[in-house]
C-alpha cells in the first residue's frame, strides 16, 4: 500500500498511550493484513531458495550434516562432462520445443479466432492436453512410445512401412525428439488459448481499415495483428520458456534421463545427484546453476515487456 | 472523383432480408447522407458499397465499372470508421501513409502526401504522435486524413461524429463539410443523426426498415415529405401529427381529436370524410384569434426561441416561437397552424395528400 497521509491525532488524544495509537495507526493495520501472503511467500519460496542455495556450498549428504565446502560443488561440476551434457540438452529442450510451441500455438490461435461451426467446442477440445495431469500424459507417451508396444510402429509395420519397431526411447536421437514432441503436446494449449484471448482484443475494424487500405491477408497478419500481439506473446513466451527450462515431470516419467543421459535436463540430473544418490550438496549446485538461466530469460522478457511506446500516453477523450 | 449508381440492391443474412431493393443515383462530387433509425440497413450499405460486406442481389457501380465482385481495396474508396479504427501501434504519419506503403509508393512521395493531408487538417504538430495521445476531434482528424491521403473516387463516412461530444460534433461538421467544398470527392456518410444529414447533405436518403422512404435536397425533404415516417423524422422538434378526418362542405377544413376544427388551404379531391393524420411543424403554429383552443403544459425558453408543449384537443403538441410571448402553463391560448405549410397524410397508408 503506499504511503497514505494519516491525520495527525488530535493534541487532545496525544496522552492516549501508546498502543491506542498503535490501535488506529492504519499502516500497522495494513501490516497485519500482508502477514499471512508474506509467510507463504517466505516459508514456500524465499526459504527453499535460500536453503538450496546454502546446501548448494555444503557437502551434505542425506542423514549428514554437510560442512561448508565454498564453491567445491561447482568446482566439481565444471569437470563433469555429464552436468554440460545437461546443460546442453536443458537448452536444445527449452529452445526447440519453445520455438514450436509458439508458433504450433499461434497457428491454431488464428485458426481458432476465425469463424467456423463449433467454434466453442474445437477451443475446448485444445486444452484438453493442458488439464490432463502431466504423468499421466507421460505414461500414456511412454506406452505409445515404448520398444515393444509403441501403437506407432505398429501402425507403421501393419501399413509395411518399417520392418521392425523403432526403439523410440533407447535411441539418443528418437528419446530426444520424443520427449520434445510430448512436451509440445502439452504446452501447446497454453500458448494458443492466451494468444487466442490476445486476438480477440483486437478490433475488427482495424482489419476492415486495413483491407480497405489496401492490405492482403498476410500484411493484415505482418502490420495489424503481429504488432499488436507483441505484448501478449513476451508474456506467454516467457512463461512458456520458464516452464520448460524447469521441466522435470515429463522427463523423469518417460525416460529418467536415459538413454545414456541423452535426455538428462538440469532439473532431472539435480534430482537424481541429490535425491537418489543422496549428494544433497551436489544436486543443489545443479539447481542452483539453474538461476543464472532463469535470471537470462526473465531479463530478455522484462525488456520485452517493458510498454511500448505506443501503448504509452493518455486516454484523455 | 466518380458517380455511384446503386441499382436495386438487396442484403439477405441467413433467411433475414434486411435491404429490400434500394436504387440511389449518386452524381460525381455529390455529398449524400444516408440517414435513417438504428436498424434501417444504412451502416450495411455503406460496408456493401466498401465491399465489406457481400452484394445478395443488385448491382453498385463506381464510376462506369460495376463492383459487386471487386475487392475492397480495388474500388479506390476510402472509409472512416466510427470508432476511427485507427492503428495504435502507428505514428499518425504512418497512420496516414498506411495504404500508400502497402501500395509501395515510395517514401519520398509518401512524405509529400501525408504531409499536404496533414496541413488540409491542421495535424502538422501531431505527426509523430500515437492515437494514445491524441484527444477525440484530433483522432477523427486522422481518420480524415488517412482517408484523403489516398485521394480516393469516394469517401465513406460511417456515423464519424458519434463518439464525439456535441460541442466538438458541430465543429466537426463544419469542417467536413467545408472539406467536401475543397475537395469535391464523391461523399456517401451514413448517420442517424437528421440535423446532420440536414446541414451537411446535398442530397439526404432517409431509409427505414431497408426500404428508402424518400431522396432529395435537405429542404425539400423539410417542405414536401412524401410519407409520415420522413415527415416525423426531418426536423427538430419533431413534427406534430393529429388523427382526424377531412371535411368539405364549402371550405375545406380538418377535423381533429375531440372535434377541433384545423384550417386546410385545399382538400385533396375526393377526400371528404377521409381519415387522416395533419401533420404541422412546430414552428408553423402562430398565436391567432381564429385559432384552435389550446392548454399550455410546459414552457421551454432557449433564449433565440421558446418551446411551448401544449394540449390540442386533448392530443399534446410542440409549438416554436421566435417572438417572446408571455406564457405560464395553464394558460389558454389559441394555436393556428399556418395551413399552407400544413402536411396531409393517409392514415392508412401514411403517404403523402396534399401537394
Amino acid at each position: 500500500m503506499a504511503e497514505v497521509a494519516i491525520p495527525r491525532a488530535k493534541p487532545q488524544m496525544s496522552e492516549a498511550s501508546a498502543w491506542n495509537q498503535l490501535k488506529h495507526n492504519r499502516n500497522w493495520l495494513g501490516f497485519w493484513f500482508m502477514v499471512p501472503a508474506m509467510a507463504f511467500l517466505i516459508f514456500f519460496l524465499a526459504y527453499p531458495l535460500g536453503l538450496g542455495i546454502w546446501l548448494s556450498f555444503t557437502d551434505t549428504r542425506i542423514g549428514r550434516v554437510g560442512h561448508f565446502v565454498a564453491t567445491e560443488n561447482y568446482e566439481w561440476l565444471w569437470d563433469d562432462s555429464i552436468f554440460w551434457l545437461s546443460v546442453f540438452n536443458t537448452l536444445l529442450y527449452t529452445f526447440v520445443a519453445s520455438a514450436l510451441k509458439f508458433a504450433i500455438g499461434l497457428y491454431l490461435a488464428l485458426l481458432l479466432n476465425e469463424n467456423m461451426p463449433f467454434k466453442a467446442m474445437l477451443r475446448a477440445m485444445v486444452l484438453i492436453p493442458f488439464i490432463v495431469p502431466t504423468v499421466l500424459s507421460a505414461l500414456a507417451f511412454w506406452w505409445i512410445f515404448d520398444s515393444q508396444f509403441s501403437i506407432i510402429s505398429w501402425s507403421l509395420k501393419h501399413l509395411g512401412l518399417i520392418s521392425q519397431n523403432i526403439n523410440f526411447l533407447g535411441d539418443t536421437t528418437w528419446a530426444r525428439i520424443c520427449v520434445i514432441f510430448a512436451n509440445i503436446w502439452r504446452g501447446v494449449p497454453f500458448v494458443a488459448i492466451t494468444l487466442l484471448a490476445g486476438l480477440q482484443t483486437v478490433s475488427p475494424s482495424l482489419y476492415e481499415a486495413a483491407t480497405l487500405d489496401g492490405a492482403t491477408r498476410w500484411q493484415n497478419f505482418r502490420h495489424i495483428t503481429y504488432p499488436l500481439l507483441t505484448p501478449i506473446i513476451a508474456v506467454v513466451m516467457t512463461f512458456s520458456v520458464l516452464f520448460t527450462f524447469t521441466d522435470f515431470q515429463l522427463i523423469w516419467a518417460m525416460t529418467r534421463g536415459g538413454p545414456v543421459n541423452a535426455t538428462h535436463l538440469m532439473a532431472t540430473l539435480s534430482y537424481q545427484r541429490a535425491i537418489i544418490a543422496g549428494q544433497l550438496g551436489e544436486g543443489a549446485a545443479i539447481s542452483s546453476a539453474m538461476i543464472p538461466f532463469l535470471l537470462a530469460a526473465i531479463m530478455v522478457s522484462w525488456f520485452g515487456l517493458q510498454r511500448r511506446k505506443w501503448q504509452q500516453g493518455e486516454s484523455n477523450d | 472523383m466518380s458517380s455511384v449508381q446503386i441499382r436495386d440492391v438487396r442484403k439477405s443474412f441467413g433467411n433475414f432480408e434486411v435491404l429490400h431493393g434500394v436504387t440511389i443515383p449518386i452524381e460525381d462530387g455529390q455529398f449524400v447522407v444516408l440517414v435513417g433509425p438504428s436498424g434501417c440497413g444504412k451502416s450495411t450499405l455503406l460496408r456493401m458499397l466498401a465491399g465489406l460486406e457481400n452484394i445478395t442481389s443488385g448491382t453498385i457501380s463506381i464510376g462506369d465499372r460495376v463492383v459487386n465482385n471487386v475487392q475492397p481495396k480495388e474500388r479506390d474508396i476510402a472509409m472512416v470508421f466510427q470508432n476511427y479504427a485507427l492503428y495504435p501501434h502507428m505514428t499518425v504519419a504512418d497512420n496516414m501513409g498506411f495504404s500508400l506503403k502497402l501500395r509501395n509508393a515510395g517514401s519520398d512521395e509518401i512524405n509529400k502526401r501525408v504531409k499536404r493531408a496533414a496541413e488540409i487538417l491542421a495535424l502538422s504538430p501531431l505527426l509523430d504522435r500515437y492515437p494514445r495521445q491524441l484527444s477525440g476531434g484530433q483522432r477523427q482528424r486522422v481518420a480524415m486524413g488517412r482517408a484523403i491521403v489516398r485521394d480516393p473516387q469516394v469517401f465513406l463516412f460511417d456515423e464519424p461524429l458519434s463518439n464525439l461530444d456535441a460541442k466538438l460534433r458541430v465543429a466537426m461538421r463544419t469542417e467536413i463539410k467545408e472539406l467536401h467544398q475543397r475537395l469535391k470527392t464523391t461523399t456517401v456518410y451514413v448517420t442517424h443523426d437528421q440535423i446532420e444529414a440536414m446541414t451537411m447533405a446535398d442530397k439526404i436518403v432517409v431509409m427505414h426498415d431497408g426500404i428508402v422512404e424518400q431522396m432529395g435536397t435537405p429542404l425539400e425533404l423539410y417542405d414536401k415529405p412524401e410519407n409520415q415516417f420522413v415527415a416525423g423524422f426531418i426536423g427538430s422538434p419533431a413534427m406534430n401529427f393529429l388523427k382526424g378526418h377531412v371535411r368539405v362542405n364549402g371550405v375545406a377544413t380538418f377535423e381533429g381529436p375531440n372535434g377541433v376544427k384545423l384550417p386546410l388551404k385545399t382538400a385533396p379531391a375526393a377526400s371528404d370524410g377521409r381519415p387522416a393524420v395533419y401533420g404541422v411543424r412546430p414552428e408553423h403554429f402562430t398565436i391567432a384569434d381564429d385559432g384552435a383552443e389550446a392548454e399550455i403544459i410546459v414552457v421551454e425558453p432557449t433564449g433565440s426561441e421558446t418551446q411551448v408543449f401544449a394540449k390540442l384537443g386533448g392530443e399534446q403538441v410542440v409549438a416554436v416561437f421566435r417572438e417572446r410571448h408571455q406564457f405560464n402553463p395553464g394558460d389558454k391560448v389559441r394555436l393556428k397552424p399556418d395551413p399552407s405549410l400544413v402536411h396531409l397524410f393517409d392514415d392508412a397508408t401514411g403517404k403523402r395528400m396534399n401537394a
